[in-house]
C-alpha cells in the first residue's frame, strides 16, 4: 500500500461523505426495507423451522446490512464512472504512481464506508433490536466480515465501470442487487425457501456473508457459518480485487 | 537535448484510421510550441501519445529525454499535464486537489506544502483556495488546472487547449503566466484552434491537418512564406463580385471572402495600396462600401497549406 493509495482512499472518502444523494440511498433504502420487513412479517419467527432469535429484527438486521453493502458497491461503480467521464481518471492515469494504487485506494475507501454502513445499522439494533448477542467480540466479527465483503461488492462495482466506462450501465445494475439479495437467505433462513430458491441460496455467496453476519448478532455461536462467511467475504473481494486490477489494465493497457 | 521529439509518430485507431498519421517534432528546451489546427486535425492525440495517456501504434517519441512507449513512468514524473477540459473534482477544493496532486507526484511534508501554497498564490486563488471547485468560474478552473500542472516544478508542460471557452480577461491572464513559465526555462507544448493565441505565445507554431503536420516554423516565418498582403472588400448592394475580381485581376489574384466581404484578392505587389483597389473599381464604375488591407496571418498560412481558413472550420470531424 502507498501513500498514493492513502491519499486516493482520503480523497474518495471525502468526496462520497460530501455527496449525501450518494451515501443517503445506501443507509435509508435498506432501513425502509428493515422497518417494512419487521412490521410486516415479524410473526415469521414463529414458523416451524425458523431458528431461535431474540427478535425477527435482529435477523432482519444482517439482511439489511448485506444490502446496504451492496448498494455501496455500486456507488463505488458509479464513482468511477463518473472519474471516467469527467476526465479525473485521466489526471491519475498521467501521475507517476503504480495503476493498483487507483484501484487500491477505492477499496480502502470502500472499507471505511462499509464501517460507517455497519455503525449505522448496529445504532438501529441498540434502538429498535437487543444489541449483538455475542458482544464487543461478535460486534468486532459484524464489523469484520461486512466490511471485507462491502470491499469486495465495491471491486464489482470498479470491475464494472473499468469495464464499461460509464456511469449509466454501472447504475443500470441496481435492480439485480435485489434479485441477488432475494436470491440469498438473507431475508429468511435457507430452510423455509421453497425450491428453486433454495438451491440458488445455497450456491449464491451473499447467503453465507449474510449468515456470518448474522451469527453473532442473533448470538447463533455458530463458528462454522462464521467461517463461512469470512471465506466468502474473502473470495468475493479476492476474485473481483483481480478483475477490478485485471479491468485497469484492461482499460490502461493501451496508454 | 530536444525536450520534445517525436519521429513518424502514428496512432491509428479501430477501423484503421489514422489520428496520427507521421508526425515529426524537435522542440528545444525552453521554448513555447503551438501546435494549430482544427478540431479533429490530430492534436488532442498527439498530446495523448506524448503524455503516455495512448500509446503509438507507429514511430517513437521521447519527452524529457524518456521514451513514452518504453519507459512511461519517466515520463509522467517530468512532465506537467493539463488537459483540454479542466478535470477537477467538482467536490473538492483548490487546496485539497493541490495537496493531492502533490502526494501522486510523490512530494512530501513541509516542502509540497509550501509549494502548493505559492503556486496557489501564483495563479491568483488563495481567497477561493478553501471552496470547492464545483464553485469556481472557468477561468478559476484552468487557473488551478495550470498550478496543478506545475505542482511538481515539471520541465515540460502540456497545455491542451488551455483558454477554449474563457473569456478575454482570463485568456490574457493565462497567456501572461505561460510566457512567464517559457522565460523560467519550461518547456511548453501548447495546442490551440486560436491564431491568436498561436500568434502571441508561441516562438514556433506547427501547423496540423488531417493529422500531419503542414507546415512548421516562427509565427513571422510562417507569415512571410504566405507573402503578400492581401485587400477585402465589402461591395455597395447590387454590385458584383465577379465584375469586381475581374477588374482588380491585375493588382493580384482572388482569394476565398471572410465575414462580411465580399472580395478578398492577394496583391501582387507589396507596394499597392487601398487607393489602388479603390481607384480600379471606381474606373470600372463599381461601387464599395468598406475596403480593408490584411497582412498575413497565420489563418493565411493555414489557407496556403491546406487549402481551408482555420477559423470556422470546428465543423471538422472530432478527434
Amino acid at each position: 500500500m502507498t501513500a498514493a493509495s492513502f491519499a486516493l482512499a482520503g480523497r474518495a472518502l471525502r468526496v462520497t461523505l460530501r455527496r449525501p444523494q450518494f451515501l443517503a440511498p445506501m443507509l435509508a433504502f435498506p432501513s425502509l426495507l428493515l422497518a417494512v420487513n419487521t412490521g410486516g412479517l415479524s410473526q415469521a419467527t414463529q414458523l416451524p423451522g425458523f431458528p431461535p432469535v431474540p427478535s425477527f429484527f435482529d435477523f432482519q438486521l444482517a439482511a439489511a446490512i448485506s444490502q446496504s453493502l451492496l448498494l455501496g458497491g455500486v456507488g463505488t461503480g458509479i464513482a468511477v464512472a463518473l472519474e471516467l467521464e469527467l476526465g479525473f481518471f485521466d489526471r491519475l492515469v498521467a501521475a507517476p504512481i503504480p495503476r493498483a494504487a487507483i484501484v487500491a485506494g477505492r477499496l480502502l475507501s470502500a472499507s471505511c464506508i462499509a464501517a460507517i454502513q455497519v455503525t449505522w445499522f448496529v445504532g438501529l439494533d441498540l434502538i429498535f433490536g437487543s444489541g449483538i448477542e455475542e458482544g464487543i467480540g461478535g460486534l468486532l466479527i459484524v464489523y469484520s466480515i461486512s466490511m471485507i465483503a462491502g470491499t469486495g461488492f465495491a471491486a464489482i462495482g470498479i470491475t464494472l465501470a473499468l469495464r464499461a466506462g460509464n456511469a449509466s450501465t454501472v447504475q443500470g445494475i441496481f435492480p439485480l442487487i435485489f434479485v441477488i439479495l432475494f436470491l440469498s437467505s438473507a431475508f429468511f433462513p435457507e430452510d423455509l425457501l421453497t425450491s428453486p430458491v433454495d438451491v440458488i441460496a445455497r450456491y449464491n455467496p451473499l447467503s453465507y456473508v449474510a449468515n456470518g453476519i448474522r451469527s453473532p448478532i442473533i448470538g447463533a455461536g455458530d463458528t462454522e457459518t462464521i467461517l463461512l462467511g469470512y471465506a466468502s467475504a474473502i473470495g468475493i473481494l479476492a476474485v473481483f480485487g483481480a478483475l477490478a486490477v485485471r479491468a485497469l489494465h484492461g482499460r490502461i493497457g493501451d496508454r | 537535448m530536444a525536450a520534445i521529439s517525436a519521429h513518424g509518430l502514428e496512432r491509428a485507431f479501430k477501423g484503421g484510421i489514422k489520428a496520427v498519421d507521421g508526425i515529426d517534432l524537435d522542440i528545444p528546451e525552453g521554448e513555447i510550441y503551438g501546435f494549430l489546427g482544427p478540431n479533429g486535425a490530430g492534436k488532442t492525440t498527439t498530446v495523448r501519445m506524448l503524455v503516455t495517456l495512448l500509446k503509438p501504434t507507429g514511430g517513437s517519441a521521447t519527452v524529457a529525454g524518456h521514451d513514452v512507449a518504453s519507459n512511461p513512468g519517466a515520463v509522467r514524473s517530468r512532465i506537467g499535464v493539463a488537459l483540454q477540459e479542466a478535470a477537477l473534482d467538482p467536490l473538492m477544493t483548490g487546496n485539497e486537489l493541490m495537496a493531492l496532486q502533490a502526494t501522486l507526484q510523490g512530494m512530501r511534508g513541509q516542502d509540497a506544502a509550501n509549494k502548493c501554497v505559492e503556486l496557489i498564490e501564483r495563479v491568483g486563488l488563495t481567497d477561493a483556495a478553501d471552496r470547492r471547485v464545483g464553485g469556481y468560474s472557468g477561468g478559476m478552473k484552468r487557473r488551478l488546472d495550470l498550478a496543478l500542472a506545475l505542482v511538481h516544478s515539471p520541465s515540460v508542460l502540456f497545455l491542451d487547449e488551455p483558454t477554449t471557452g474563457l473569456d478575454p480577461t482570463s485568456r490574457f491572464a493565462l497567456w501572461r503566466e505561460v510566457s512567464r513559465l517559457r522565460d523560467e526555462g519550461t518547456t511548453v507544448f501548447l495546442t490551440t484552434q486560436y491564431l491568436e493565441e498561436a500568434d502571441q505565445l508561441a516562438d514556433r507554431v506547427g501547423i496540423i491537418c488531417d493529422g500531419r503536420i503542414v507546415a512548421e516554423g516562427t509565427p513571422d516565418g510562417l507569415k512571410s512564406e504566405v507573402g503578400a498582403s492581401h485587400i477585402e472588400i465589402a461591395l455597395s448592394e447590387g454590385v458584383s463580385a465577379a465584375a469586381a475580381e475581374a477588374a482588380l485581376a491585375n493588382l493580384g489574384t482572388p482569394m476565398p471572402a471572410t465575414g462580411r466581404h465580399d472580395v478578398s484578392i492577394r496583391l501582387k505587389d507589396p507596394s499597392t495600396g487601398v487607393a489602388d483597389a479603390v481607384r480600379v473599381l471606381d474606373d470600372a464604375g463599381l461601387s464599395l462600401d468598406e475596403v480593408e488591407l490584411v497582412r498575413p496571418s497565420l489563418d493565411d498560412v493555414f489557407l496556403e497549406k491546406t487549402g481551408h481558413r482555420l477559423e470556422g472550420a470546428s465543423d471538422s470531424p472530432q478527434e
